[in-house]
């Protein structure tokens, strides 16, 4: 709306005189008094919620967030938002933010039986580096203590927590909830082209001819990227989508092929689509000969459940203990063997129509027209997909499996064609998978595991020779399972809600927690379910309370200022993290045989060691943060300890991806200022110029015909390998390890809806999306309902071999369930549904496959 | 150990006030208040006959906020039907319905629902009409998808944030005749260039007046409301009809078809009628038979490696 400044003085003297007559005006005159008013501060910012990375401008009036609007200038979502873009500025002020750390207690002293009481600061990291030292001195030292962080983490909180736990208490014990989301793709990433991340990005939503989305509700889960989608559908001529899942979802109102398979036969349906190809002579052999080697996965790997499970005993290359040979592994999941392409034709030979079409259910003509816009040379092909892979007992080959049919046309790495892993979470590239953030990884792709790459942290990190945990720590899964077993004594855990997260509540993860020899201290803005089941409660600044920068899935790395204070004593988790650290002297942590290597360290706390480093603390800080308009802003961190701790934080993360020196390129991001002047860029960023395309001669500055003389014009080289070619590895078909009997004859798959965000700690305090979804409901096929008699919104109870739960059935909602499976979302405190879901992960990646187990329903 | 009471925190209740619902809005008709309108009811009916008089005559100008239970015959015919008993409140699982009040612009003791705070769940059952004793809620109404409340008209389209682009939806998402009472219309958005519209579309013949889009509805002021039927329909001249349709539903035209055209027409130029009209690119060659020479001595004396 334009308002001239004529009509805004109007609107301003009609409105203050209607405020004393008592008037109410028309809607459209409020609105513009609103628009109008000119004491709001805007800045930008990216959204809180999904992996899109949509960005926002924020209004700050009188330090608190009043308004917002999509931003007009950014190049993912142009001025849109989604229902919970929209609601942005409302999820900071929830009437119940912690604005105290909270410590249980019973007669003044803490207490894991007392009642949570308000403590200082000090008391509360007091107690709990008390904890952390008393547990750090049991066998096993350092892997006792762990931290669970986040794919909504800033950049810098996961880089300083990995810094602490990896570099300061030498443990491995990191993991972030994206083990949950995405840890699968990771693997895949690795294992097939040796390094991580899409190729493509966002633009190839308006240069594909064909879309296909597998196990990728796009419609609620990356809303704009859909419409964006649905925009190259509508006006392209020619566009087709097809959409594969286990149910349909609302992506399948667009479907120009619908497609609803079978859970765990999406393996069987990519290799039918290999198989299809390599019969039909569709193969592109001039790409396959210069740039793919052919392997086979190892196989009967297990299912990621407990060692003692009946399915590991059998396994025979779980990679867990040998009961028979004392000190040897079972086999290894991540092992590969190279063969010929002749022999990976005849592995998927197998894979006929006629099998495919029997095992999946789906019928023929749907996979024949499938597997032929794959197929086709003429057709620009992208695959989408999201949880429904990565969630998977076979994640890393169901992932890998996408590979192998894009790598057989040659269909990767250019405008509309390739294969593009979504992530769920607003930074689980950026922090998560950037800065590594998991049991095993250090920054820009490096292992724990390698040698070499350990000895480059330590040089930059300023650490002694052989500081860093050679062996790779306890994921999400796992630890978890260590908490219960008492292996495991303390666990932080930061920004996420894995009480309410994580699979299989009841068995392992409660019982986990609340074990007497534990203590679990959780960061969050609200009383989660997981805060509930604490120890300790500390008072988290959230989104614009801070500084921060969120990698989304297309690479691009987006930055924010601090736009408000945040609430009481509520502090971000990098001064959490960084003033946790004062409480460890070196001395304390690290052997004599390390101190003596370093003996300036001697004496000195692990803030000291890893923070003001002389890298870490060498940008000052001037008392404020300006923008190029003469804007200012606070920024507590750096006001508290004294220096620009994000600009310190983010320029040493460089010396991992940016630096001359450094071991794996193809990460390259620019200078920490640039990232506050932009609308994000997508690495690597090399000349100040952003790669859309990488691998492709002409688009990635890796790839450089005029350098390199085995490059030529417009050509690939998969330079995450060492011999630059990327790999298709044959995976085959696996059963699931549980599926519908007798007596828990449901599939039960679990997941999002579009207006609430995870557990809903945040979007369900926004009472308008409250109102919208208010519980989560019970999507059931109407058949199945009527067997038991259940009518729409009628309570009915779901019950798995490890818990039950009640919830309102909806036959006729957004989610249209066949026969023999039911949807229940997990967004709901009132109705935990991973009390039912087992934590059986994929055994390459570890990750917990959300979307199958066996219930049955009854009437509550 | 400790208890995790995180079942009985989670209840629809226990959200509602985490969730600062305004819980006026929400709340239910309890047992004690229903009681008591239902004695207050009787006592209009006995001591102010003329006073329920003018109500009923006031009846057919309802205000358009005021919503008549599922099966409510038209206004004038319920307001004589119906014996103020509250039955159809009573057994009303949801508690969304209510009853007239002196005082309110509604005649006392009839029932009635406001969307914007609670609308219709659409009981498979319909046991507020089944509890009619009167038939003023018509027992005819046997399956609820045929109960016309009012009419969903999505009247504000300035606000409404799916004009402009914004995912939301919760409309379409709540309707419970998904799909056909609100569907989804597909538009390019030509502002962005590259994003679709997803334009919620009410369908006349399908909306039951419900209430729950109104009641979702995350605007301030909703911009999709439930209005009576007579005051959200147009109706289109009586003496016209759309050719399209009539031509589809009698599958034929109504008078003779077509004859086939014909055109001058520069060579290489075609005209559809009746599809593209003038269409400049070149007519497609017929594809090429296999590059087999006539004389099998060709081939056979052909030079080269085979």
């Amino acid at each position: 709306m334009k308002v001239s400044r004529r009509e805004f003085i109007k609107s301003q003297a009609a409105v203050a005189a209607a405020a004393a007559a008592g008037v109410t005006l028309p809607a459209t005159t409020q609105l513009m008094a609103a628009q109008g008013d000119e004491g709001i501060r805007w800045d930008k910012a990216p959204c809180r919620f999904c992996g899109t990375g949509c960005s926002v401008l924020v209004g700050v009036e009188g330090d608190r967030v009043v308004a917002s609007q999509g931003d007009p200038d950014a190049p993912v979502n142009r001025g849109l938002n989604c229902i919970k873009g929209y609601f942005l500025p409302k999820i900071m002020y929830g009437k119940d933010r912690l604005t105290q750390p909270l410590l249980r207690k019973k007669n003044g002293q803490y207490d894991k039986n007392g009642d949570f009481e308000p403590v200082s600061w000090d008391e509360a990291f007091d107690v709990m580096a008390a904890k952390w030292k008393e547990a750090m001195k049991k066998e096993g030292g350092p892997s006792r203590v762990g931290i669970f962080g986040s794919g909504q983490w800033t950049v810098w909180e996961g880089y300083a927590a990995s810094k602490l736990m990896k570099a300061g208490l030498r443990s491995n014990n990191l993991d972030p909830n994206a083990r949950h989301c995405m840890a699968s793709a990771v693997v895949a990433f690795m294992r097939h082209f040796g390094i991580d991340e899409p190729m493509g990005c966002y633009d190839d939503l308006e240069h594909a001819d064909v879309f296909v989305l597998w196990g990728a509700n796009m419609a609620e889960m990356h809303p704009i990227l859909w419409s964006r989608l649905t925009d190259t559908r509508l006006t392209k001529e020619g566009c087709e989508v097809h959409v594969l899942s286990t149910f349909e979802n609302r992506c399948f109102e667009l479907a120009d092929n619908p497609i609803v398979f079978e859970p765990q036969t999406d393996l069987a349906i990519q290799n039918y689509i290999c198989n299809y190809i390599i019969q039909n002579g569709h193969v592109n052999k001039d790409f396959v000969d210069k740039h793919v080697n052919f392997k086979r996965t190892a196989e009967n790997i297990g299912y990621g459940l407990r060692p003692n499970h009946p399915l590991e005993q059998a396994a025979t290359n779980n990679g867990y203990p040998d009961s028979n040979k004392a000190g040897e592994k079972k086999g290894d999941p991540m092992a590969s063997a190279p063969i010929t392409f002749e022999e990976f034709a005849k592995l998927v030979e197998p894979y006929t129509l006629d099998y495919v079409a029997k095992l999946s259910k789906v019928p023929k003509d749907k996979l024949e027209w499938l597997a032929k816009v794959y197929a086709d040379p003429k057709k620009k092909v992208v695959s989408f997909w999201t949880m429904g892979f990565n969630q998977h007992t076979r994640g890393s080959w169901v992932n890998g499996n996408m590979y192998n049919v894009h790598l057989l046309v040659g269909k990767i790495s250019e405008p509309g064609n390739g294969p593009f892993s979504l992530t769920g979470q607003p930074s689980a590239c950026g922090t998560a998978r950037e800065v590594g953030t998991f049991a095993h990884r250090l920054p820009a792709d490096l292992v724990v595991m390698n040698p070499e790459h350990r000895a480059f942290a330590e040089k930059i990190w300023q650490l002694p020779e052989g500081t860093i945990n050679p062996g790779i720590g306890y994921h999400a899964v796992l630890m978890h399972r260590m908490l219960k077993d008492g292996k495991m004594n303390c666990y932080w855990q930061q920004c996420n809600n894995n009480m309410q997260a994580a699979p299989n509540m009841n068995e392992e993860s409660y019982p986990g927690w609340r074990n007497p020899d534990n203590f679990i201290a959780v960061s969050d803005p609200y009383p989660t379910v997981s805060a509930q089941a604490a120890d300790l409660i500390l008072p988290t600044a959230m989104w614009t309370e801070k500084e921060g920068a969120y990698g989304n899935a297309e690479r691009r790395t987006q930055f924010w200022r601090q736009q408000v204070k945040a609430p009481g004593e509520s502090r971000s988790d990098v001064w959490q993290t960084m003033e946790f650290a004062k409480r460890f002297l070196v001395d304390e942590v690290w052997p004599e045989e390390l101190l003596a290597k370093k003996p300036e360290y001697r004496g000195k706390t692990l803030y000291e060691v890893l923070f003001t480093n002389g890298v870490v603390d060498k940008f000052p800080y001037e008392g404020k943060v300006v923008d190029d308009r003469g804007n200012q802003y606070a920024n507590d961190e750096s006001e508290h300890f004294g220096y620009y701790v994000q600009k310190g934080l983010f320029e040493e993360y460089r010396l991992f991806n940016s630096a001359p020196d450094i071991i794996k390129k193809g990460h390259e991001m620019a200078e920490f200022e640039t990232y506050h002047q932009n609308r994000g860029l997508r690495w690597p960023v090399i000349d100040g110029k952003e790669t859309l395309w990488r691998f492709r001669e002409g688009f990635d500055p890796h790839v450089n015909a005029a350098t390199n003389p085995a490059v030529a014009k417009g050509d690939v080289l998969f330079y995450g390998n060492k011999d630059g070619k990327a790999n298709v590895i044959f995976a085959p078909y696996d059963a699931p390890p549980e599926t519908p009997d007798k007596d828990y004859p449901l599939w039960l798959c679990t997941g999002r809806v579009l207006e609430h965000w995870h557990s809903g700690s945040m979007t369900r305090r926004v009472p308008e999306l409250y109102k919208a979804v208010p519980d989560a409901q019970l999507f059931m096929n109407r058949k199945d309902a009527q067997k038991l008699k259940l009518r729409d919104g009628q309570l009915a109870k779901i019950v798995s071999r490890r818990g039950e739960i009640t919830a309102r059935v909806e036959t006729r909602g957004r989610n249209r369930m066949p026969e023999g499976m039911v949807y229940l979302p997990w967004f709901d405190s009132g109705r935990l549904v991973n009390k039912l879901t087992l934590d059986t992960t994929c055994p390459l990646s570890k990750e917990t496959d959300f979307k199958k187990c066996a219930v049955k329903v009854e009437k509550a | 150990m400790l208890e995790l009471v995180v079942q009985a925190t989670g209840s629809k209740q226990g959200q509602a006030v985490m969730a600062d619902l305004d819980s006026e809005q929400r709340k239910g008709v309890t047992r004690r208040r229903f009681i008591g309108e239902v004695l207050t009811t009787a006592c209009g009916v006995g001591l102010l006959g003329l006073g329920l008089g003018l109500y009923s005559t006031r009846a057919s100008s309802l205000p358009a906020h005021y919503l008549r239970p599922p099966g409510a015959l038209p206004e004038d015919e319920f307001n004589g039907a119906c014996i103020r008993c509250g039955l159809c409140v009573r057994d009303c699982p949801f508690d969304m319905l209510f009853l007239g009040r002196l005082g309110e612009d509604i005649p006392t003791g009839t029932p009635y629902f406001i969307a914007r705070q609670a609308g219709c769940e659409m009981c498979d059952h319909i046991p507020c009409v089944v509890a009619c004793p009167t038939n003023a809620l018509s027992h005819e109404l046997t399956d609820i998808r045929e109960a016309r409340m009012g009419l969903a008209v999505l009247i504000d389209q300035e606000s409404c944030i799916a004009f402009h682009g914004l995912r939301c939806e919760v409309c379409f998402q709540i309707c419970p005749i998904r799909g056909e009472a609100i569907s989804l219309e597909y538009q390019h958005n030509p502002r962005s260039g590259k994003h679709a519209l997803f334009i919620p579309v009410v369908h006349s013949d399908q909306c039951t007046g419900c209430g729950k889009c109104e009641e979702a509805c995350i605007l301030e002021e909703a911009a999709i409301k439930v209005l009576p039927t007579h005051l959200a329909k147009g109706e289109i001249g009586r003496h016209y009809r759309l050719g399209w349709e009539q031509k589809e539903r009698a599958g034929g035209a109504l008078v003779s078809p077509d004859q086939e055209h014909r055109y001058h027409l520069p060579e290489g130029l075609r005209y559809e009628h009746g599809g593209r009209g003038l269409i400049q690119e070149p007519i497609p060659e017929p594809p090429e038979a296999a590059p087999i020479p006539d004389n099998p001595l060709d081939s056979l004396n052909r030079r080269g490696p085979l």
